[in-house]
Formats: structure tokens, C-alpha cells, sequence
């Protein structure tokens, strides 16, 4: 009897003080019946309550027209944009006066929370609009064509006034009818290739780089007839057609040999877009915004 | 608890609990899902959406193959941080011709859904090229080789007819002409009507060289993001 496998162990003996069973039994073991942790079965009831509750404050229900609303009348939509109005209220009274006052005005000792605010909301609309060729510590991309705003190098004008003009209009963008606008001769079929060799050895001399003497010298009459007009006698440049000095060695587009000779021979130049809404429809600032970003961009070290 | 006393039919009984948590699911199902496809609220139809060129569809495709959609997201959230940053949140319909819609998931970039017309060509180009050149802190990899592979509309028009077969609403015309909008397209000169039939469309060359490449197709893509809808007249429903 004790060799025969297929009986079944012996059945569970329920002991004193032991739980009902269910009436459950798998080889011979019972099943309690255990009631569920009040605390869970509570929490259990008071999630279906609060569900219930919840499909009714709150959009739900999908009917034919549309989805009930809810009570409280919540919309993700309407939140963010009495969000976004909270905040534009807030800052309205110190935009509009950052609008008004002359620009030369919004400085630390003229206009202290002006130009504080100026500077931390100019910090942002550049992190937002301008870092992406300026790069977000406004080092611009030097050699690529995105020009330094740290340097004391300006190509349109380093005071408050021109940082806004520019910034407004733009820069040979088709958008804006003020954008500043100016453009090299590429003077690869102009020049032959020894004016060009000579030249460009000129420009390194006069940039205090290291250069082929003789060449330099025959290249001063080429640059004077072909390049002063715009650059300047001097090589000192010109703002107002936003030629750039050549004396200062600092290179929009690099000042190797190679990268000159390039220049001379195809010329370049960047772009910029207009950014007031109010100059053009491409823009994309408000006058104080660009107002903002104008005195940021000042305050950056090269400010006029 | 009488009522819950059957419940032991049913636990015994497989197919009696197959049925019915089929039974089950299926009601949810139709709650939850089937009213998505005819309440109006969820349909809105936005003025300006409209399906994409031939080009602008081969830039997706790219995007798609790169994988740009693991590190870069499509949807910028109602939320006024997105909103000062990005643009005007996304709409569904901004993305009603995309199979597969481009969402993501994972911000390691920033958000695409609005770049078109925030860079210039250029500097896509170079960011392609080398990422790090204007973007320092940037983990980007280069996609330098898009410049070099040459892409021809030999698919184009399958492709189109493949979306058309999905429910994008492509033309006879633009089928017809889809080779000739492709290549005209990434090109400074002439008019094939590609403008015309895709109000919107950028023509011009994007990469600065003379054939049509995947960085043309891609850039032209990348133009066009976010740009179709005039947010300037859309006034959003609040039940939405």
C-alpha cells in the first residue's frame, strides 16, 4: 500500500484556529480563504470612486458629436495659452518701456532693471534665434563664415545703434528692403593670376602675417586700384559697406593663403535674416525683443 | 454574494472565460478606439496642410533611413516652455499625410517639428558635413556623404502611389509629373509647376551643386517642416 504512486498524499489536516477553506483541493492541500489586506481592498475602491469622479471633471466620454467636456471644463490647449498670456501680461509693462526709451538709455546706471532685464531676456532670444550660426557662446564659426560677437571686430558697426539696425533689417536677405546689403567682386576673371598671388601676399602683410616681400610690394598698386575703394587705403575697411578690415587678422573665412586667394578669386559673404516683425514679414522679434537681444549682444565684450 | 457565485462557472469553464474576456476587450476596444474615426473634434482640418513633393517625400525617406527620428522628435507639446522654444504647438493634422508619422520620442537633438526656414541652406550643409564646425557641444554624427550620392526619381512615382494607396491624396498630375517636379525642384531655374501643385514648396538648390543629392532632398525636407500651416489665421478649438 505504501509503494502504490497513484494514491494521493495524505489530506491536509485543518488545525485549530486555522481559516475557512474555499472547498479547493489540489493533492490534498486546501485552499484558505483568506480575506484581501483591508488596506489594499479599500485603496481598491477608492481608485474606482476617484475614476468615476474623474470621467466626470474632466473630458471623457466620447459621444457622437464629440467628448464630454467635463465639469471643470479643462482643455491642454487653453492651459497653455493662459499660460503663455499670465506670463506676456507680467512682462508687458517693462517690454513696452524697453521699447520706448532711446537705447542708449538701457544701461546699468541710466536704467538698472531695464538693462538687467535686457540682458537675461536678450540671453534667451539668442540662446533661441542666434546661437545656431553665432553659436551659443556667440563665438560665431570662425573660418566657416559666422562671424565672432565677442571680438571688438565689427563688419556693420559695433555701437547699440547699428547692433539694432542690423539685427532689425538683416543682412543681404531679399525680405527686408533695409537689410544692409554689399557685394565683393569675385575678381577670379578680372585679375590675372600673378595679381592675384600678389595681392593676397599684400593682404597678409598688411594683417601682420608672414609674407612674400616682393610679391607684397607688386601687389599694392593691384590693391589700391581693385580693393581700396571698399576696404580703404589703409586696409582699415569700411562699416558702412560692411567691408572688413584687413589690418586686424581677424578672418571671417580664414587668412591662410589658400583661404584669401579664394576669396579674392570667388568672393564671399554671409547672410542674415531681418528679425522686427515690425520692418518685415519674415521677422520674427518684437521691437523690444530686438531691442533685448540688441543690448545683449552689446554687452558681450566688442560693444561700441 | 450570490452574483458573484456564477463567477466560479466561469473560471472553471476555459472557453466560457475566452468568450468573454474577448467579449470584454471588444467593448473597450469600440469605446475607446472607434470614435477616434468619425468625432469631429479629433479630425481638425488645418488650412495649408498638403501632401509632400516628390523631393521633400525623398528627404523623408532619408530621414527615416538615417534614423534621424531616434535622436530628434516631431511634436512640440502644448506646454509654454515648448511653445517659447519651438513654435506654436503641433497639430494632428500637421501630420495627416505622414506614413509613418514622425513623432519620436527622445530628444538627444532638438525638436524638428518647426525647423523649416530657422537655418539657412548653408548652414545645413556644413552642419551635415561636420555637425561640430557650428554646433560645438553637439554629438551629432557627420552625414557628409549625402553630398556625394546622387539621387535619381527612378521610384519616385511608386512611392507616391504607395502613399496614395494609404489615403494621401496624390493627384494623376502629380503622379505624372513627380520625376520632373523632383529634379526641378532642387534646381534654381525653370518652372515644372512644382510650386503650383505643392503650394508651399521651396525651389531651389539646396546643396549648391549641380545634380540632385540626398542632401538636397533632405534639406528640402527639413525647409519645409512645420511651415505649411499660417498660424498668423488658425484658431485653435478649445475642446481639443
Amino acid at each position: 500500500m505504501t509503494d502504490d504512486k497513484t494514491k494521493h498524499p495524505e489530506e491536509q489536516i485543518l488545525q485549530e484556529g486555522d481559516p475557512e477553506t474555499t472547498g479547493h483541493i489540489w493533492d490534498g492541500i486546501k485552499e484558505f480563504n483568506n480575506p484581501m489586506p483591508r488596506w489594499w481592498l479599500w485603496t481598491f475602491y477608492a481608485t474606482i470612486i476617484w475614476g468615476i469622479g474623474y470621467t466626470i471633471a474632466y473630458p471623457a466620454w466620447p459621444l457622437i458629436q464629440g467628448a464630454t467636456p467635463g465639469l471643470l471644463g479643462y482643455s491642454t490647449r487653453a492651459e497653455v495659452q493662459e499660460d503663455i498670456q499670465t506670463f506676456e501680461e507680467m512682462n508687458a509693462p517693462i517690454l513696452a518701456r524697453i521699447a520706448e526709451v532711446e537705447l542708449s538709455e538701457i544701461t546699468p546706471d541710466a536704467n538698472p532693471d531695464l538693462y538687467s532685464y535686457a540682458i537675461q531676456g536678450g540671453a534667451a532670444i539668442f540662446a533661441t534665434w542666434c546661437s545656431q550660426c553665432h553659436g551659443s557662446g556667440a563665438a560665431g564659426v570662425q573660418a566657416s563664415g559666422y562671424p565672432n560677437l565677442l571680438d571688438d571686430d565689427w563688419l556693420w558697426g559695433g555701437t547699440i545703434d547699428d547692433i539694432h539696425f542690423t539685427i532689425s533689417h538683416g543682412i543681404r536677405n531679399e525680405d527686408d528692403l533695409d537689410a544692409r546689403y554689399s557685394e565683393m567682386t569675385a575678381f577670379d576673371e578680372i585679375l590675372t593670376d600673378e595679381e592675384i598671388a600678389s595681392v593676397v601676399q599684400y593682404v597678409r602683410n598688411i594683417s601682420g602675417q608672414e609674407a612674400d616681400a616682393t610679391l607684397a610690394a607688386a601687389g599694392e598698386d593691384v590693391y589700391l586700384n581693385n580693393c581700396a575703394s571698399c576696404h580703404m587705403d589703409d586696409g582699415s575697411g569700411d562699416q558702412f559697406l560692411g567691408a572688413p578690415n584687413l589690418t586686424d587678422a581677424i578672418w571671417l573665412y580664414g587668412g591662410s593663403e589658400e583661404a584669401i586667394e579664394y576669396t579674392v578669386r570667388y568672393s564671399r559673404f554671409g547672410v542674415m535674416p531681418p528679425w522686427s516683425a515690425d520692418a518685415s514679414e519674415a521677422g520674427r522679434l518684437s521691437e523690444a525683443e530686438v531691442r533685448a537681444v540688441s543690448v545683449y549682444v552689446h554687452s558681450l565684450g566688442g560693444g561700441e | 454574494m450570490a452574483a458573484l457565485d456564477g463567477h466560479k462557472k466561469i473560471e472553471t469553464n476555459a472557453t466560457l472565460l475566452l468568450t468573454l474576456s474577448f467579449l470584454v476587450v471588444t467593448i473597450g476596444g469600440i469605446v475607446e478606439i472607434a470614435p477616434l474615426f468619425y468625432l469631429e473634434n479629433t479630425i481638425e482640418d488645418v488650412e495649408g496642410m498638403r501632401p509632400y513633393s516628390p523631393l521633400e517625400l525623398a528627404g523623408r525617406e532619408i530621414y527615416i533611413r538615417e534614423g534621424c527620428y531616434v535622436c530628434h522628435s516631431q511634436m512640440i507639446r502644448p506646454m509654454r516652455d515648448e511653445v517659447e522654444r519651438y513654435g506654436h504647438y503641433s497639430l494632428a493634422a500637421e501630420s495627416q499625410y505622414d506614413h509613418p508619422f514622425q513623432w519620436g520620442s527622445k530628444r538627444t537633438g532638438p525638436d524638428l517639428a518647426r525647423v523649416g526656414g530657422r537655418y539657412s541652406d548653408e548652414w545645413h550643409v556644413d552642419h551635415f558635413t561636420d555637425p561640430q564646425s557650428v554646433v560645438p557641444e553637439s554629438v551629432m554624427p557627420p552625414y557628409a556623404f549625402l553630398a556625394d550620392n546622387v539621387l535619381r526619381p527612378t521610384y519616385i512615382a511608386d512611392l507616391m502611389e504607395t502613399h496614395r494607396f494609404v489615403g494621401v491624396p496624390y493627384t494623376d498630375e502629380m503622379i505624372e509629373n513627380a520625376e520632373l517636379d523632383f529634379v526641378q525642384q532642387a534646381t534654381d531655374f525653370g518652372d515644372s509647376g512644382v510650386v503650383e501643385r505643392y503650394p508651399g514648396a521651396q525651389q531651389r538648390d539646396f546643396d549648391g551643386q549641380p545634380e540632385v543629392t540626398e542632401m538636397d532632398a533632405l534639406i528640402a525636407y527639413l525647409q519645409m517642416l512645420g511651415t505649411l500651416v499660417d498660424f498668423s489665421t488658425f484658431t485653435p478649438d478649445e475642446s481639443r
